[in-house]
């Protein structure tokens, strides 16, 4: 990835921002689904599908593509959000979201819709998934990249360290794993729920290169995953901190936003906010 | 009568018929298929010896996938292998392979459609002195409620060999399942074998005798018993659970009017309630069981397990019999 200009940047965190505000409304018009991982997570999907990976929209299963594996499928709001704003399928479609007979499904199928890389919902299994297409890379001397995005209470998972240990046995250095590291999880924060602490440690002692990453900040994130694809030796992890509903103030930071959509009001207010303040993102970096 | 057009074993009730374990026809099936297509990926979870899958490794260490005592991430390797055009073969034991990976079999792989051939070995009551943890009499029962997964039960080695093969040809996840113990060769090379085909073995008019897997041999057996005490049954070989071969099935309990299934695998939810399943919505006939009578198993050797839970030709021949008079008397 060539150097980025700051308009260039700008235009990055605009597009995050119009992501972040389609979520709101798929959201309020699907009246259920994930609020507080799709909002935190904008930054890192609007840098993965406009800057990082080797993707085209209009050849949506080419061979020699970088898949993104989404391991936490009930991130499939900002999925969509990104993959419609990328071109795979109109933006119209995003309100679409869990209603029926929608492409949209509430957890992603890849079989529904173009772009899709993997269906996942039960969580532990993208990563898998991940180190397959990865392998699939290495037998067949292909050069992309095999992304997989995991939530950080997914890694309560046991399967998880079962690929997490297969990765580092394998060397798997065109595989990277993007944790959105935002504490929380269903039933309250990831440390009180089951203390994943010291993750990077953990994913060091199984052989991978690790990064901390401010998984709100585009830049820090496209030089994250270029510094990873650079790594020759491991599998690299970017363990991203994000604040979970970022860009929404009466949701940043709450656990209780992790499965529940905005009603009516809070939409309006949630959208109000992302609009005018840019979601306060444009001004970290002003 | 036994059906000539099959070309089965000529020497099958000599008392010295070849006896051969279903597995190794996977083993074989596997190297063949390596051969002819290099999109075939073998991978394996510590078990590569007792499932066949070393001498795919040997032949093609490229394509040969050592996943370690992990079967949820073999799994899920597999279906990653499978989105990115490889054809893999995932192999364990039955109690592991679905046992321990229904959820990545039913999500990673079936809900998808990946390209995932799944091989569950050491299967049945027949496993023997490992005991009940190692039987696996649920696992058709357990996946054969997946969408889109093609089940396949084969009763010899040159059949399993032949499944082997077919499977790499359907687009779609398979599962098979094979037994540990040598058992007897029923088929040759000559024999058809199509996928979602039952095959008549044995032809009869009084009852029909509808199994899978290894007890294949003791159901001809038990056909040839009744054939000495003048009762004719048909005796067909459902090799494959999904899709079922709901034509031979129908035409079964039309044409013979009682059925009994056998199947080394508990008698609900497995082969016997594919064909209860098919013949109740289609042609009613009473149906009797043989097989795990909805318990655990335990350790011993293969025949005593066989003998004490009731999977033996004797016990087919009084099935049969209970099941006509009931076909007479309803």
């Amino acid at each position: 990835m060539p150097f980025l200009t700051d308009k260039e940047i700008k235009k990055l965190e605009k597009t995050a921002c119009e992501v972040r505000q389609d979520i709101i409304k798929m959201l309020l018009a699907a009246n259920s689904g994930h609020s507080a991982g799709p909002l935190g997570s904008a930054d890192i999907f609007t840098a993965l599908y406009f800057a990082v990976m080797n993707i085209d929209p209009k050849k949506p299963d080419w061979p020699d593509r970088d898949r993104l594996v989404l391991s936490a499928g009930h991130y499939a709001p900002v999925l969509y959000a990104a993959l419609a704003h990328r071109g795979y399928f109109p933006k119209v479609e995003l309100t679409t979201l869990r209603k029926i007979n929608s492409r949209l499904q509430g957890h992603p199928h890849n079989q529904a819709l173009p772009g899709i890389d993997n269906s996942s919902g039960p969580l532990g299994q993208g990563i898998s998934q991940a180190l397959g297409i990865a392998m699939a890379g290495k037998i067949d001397k292909k050069r992309y990249h095999a992304f997989c995005f995991m939530g950080d209470g997914e890694q309560d998972e046991g399967q998880v360290w079962e690929a997490v240990m297969f990765a580092g046995k394998n060397k798997l250095n065109n595989l990277i794993n993007i944790i959105d590291r935002n504490n929380i999880q269903i039933d309250g924060f990831t440390e009180d729920v089951m203390p994943l602490e010291p993750l990077k440690d953990k994913y060091e002692s199984f052989g991978w290169h690790t990064i901390d990453v401010d998984g709100n900040n585009i830049c820090e994130i496209i030089d994250a995953c270029n510094k990873a694809k650079a790594i020759n030796e491991k599998p690299t992890v970017l363990i991203c901190h994000t604040i979970p509903g970022k860009g929404v103030e009466f949701m940043e930071e709450k656990f209780e936003w992790h499965g529940v959509p905005p009603n009516k009001e809070q939409a309006k207010d949630a959208l109000h906010q992302l609009r005018t303040l840019g979601g306060r993102i444009r001004g970290e970096h002003e | 009568m036994l059906n000539k057009k099959l070309n089965l074993n000529p020497k099958i009730f000599d008392k010295d018929v070849e006896q051969v374990p279903t597995r190794f026809g996977y083993g074989e099936g596997l190297v063949e298929l390596g051969k002819i297509n290099p999109n075939v990926i073998a991978l394996t979870g510590d078990l590569s010896a007792s499932t066949r899958v070393d001498a795919f490794g040997k032949a093609y260490p490229e394509r040969f996938i050592e996943c370690g005592i992990a079967e949820q991430n073999m799994m899920g390797i597999a279906a990653g292998l499978a989105l990115s055009g490889k054809i893999p073969f995932v192999a364990s034991y039955a109690v592991f392979v679905p046992g321990r990976c229904w959820d990545q079999l039913r999500v990673s792989v079936c809900y998808s459609n990946a390209n995932v051939k799944v091989a569950g070995a050491h299967a049945g009551i027949s496993v023997g002195p490992d005991g009940a943890t190692h039987q696996a009499l649920e696992d058709i029962a357990s996946v054969r409620a997946i969408p889109n997964l093609t089940i396949i039960v084969p009763c010899d080695s040159i059949e399993t060999k032949k499944a082997t093969i077919a499977a790499a040809n359907i687009k779609g996840p398979v599962y098979f399942r094979f037994t540990r113990e040598k058992t007897p060769v029923i088929t040759t090379d000559k024999t058809p074998f199509k996928v979602g085909q039952a095959e008549i073995l044995h032809e009869g008019k009084d009852a029909s005798i509808i199994v899978c897997g290894p007890l294949v041999y003791q159901s001809l057996i038990a056909a040839d018993k009744l054939a000495q005490e003048g009762i004719k049954v048909r005796v067909i070989n459902n090799h494959t659970i999904k899709p079922l071969d709901e034509k031979t099935i129908i035409a079964a309990a039309k044409e013979t009017g009682a059925i009994v299934t056998v199947e080394e695998h508990q008698i609900t939810g497995g082969l016997r309630g594919a064909i209860a399943e098919c013949v109740t919505a289609n042609h009613p006939v009473p149906i009797e069981a043989v097989g795990m009578p909805n318990c655990f198993g335990e350790s011993g050797q293969p025949d005593e397990l066989l003998e004490k839970y009731g999977m033996t030709a004797r016990e087919i021949v009084k099935a049969c019999k209970r099941v006509i008079k009931r076909k007479k008397s309803s």
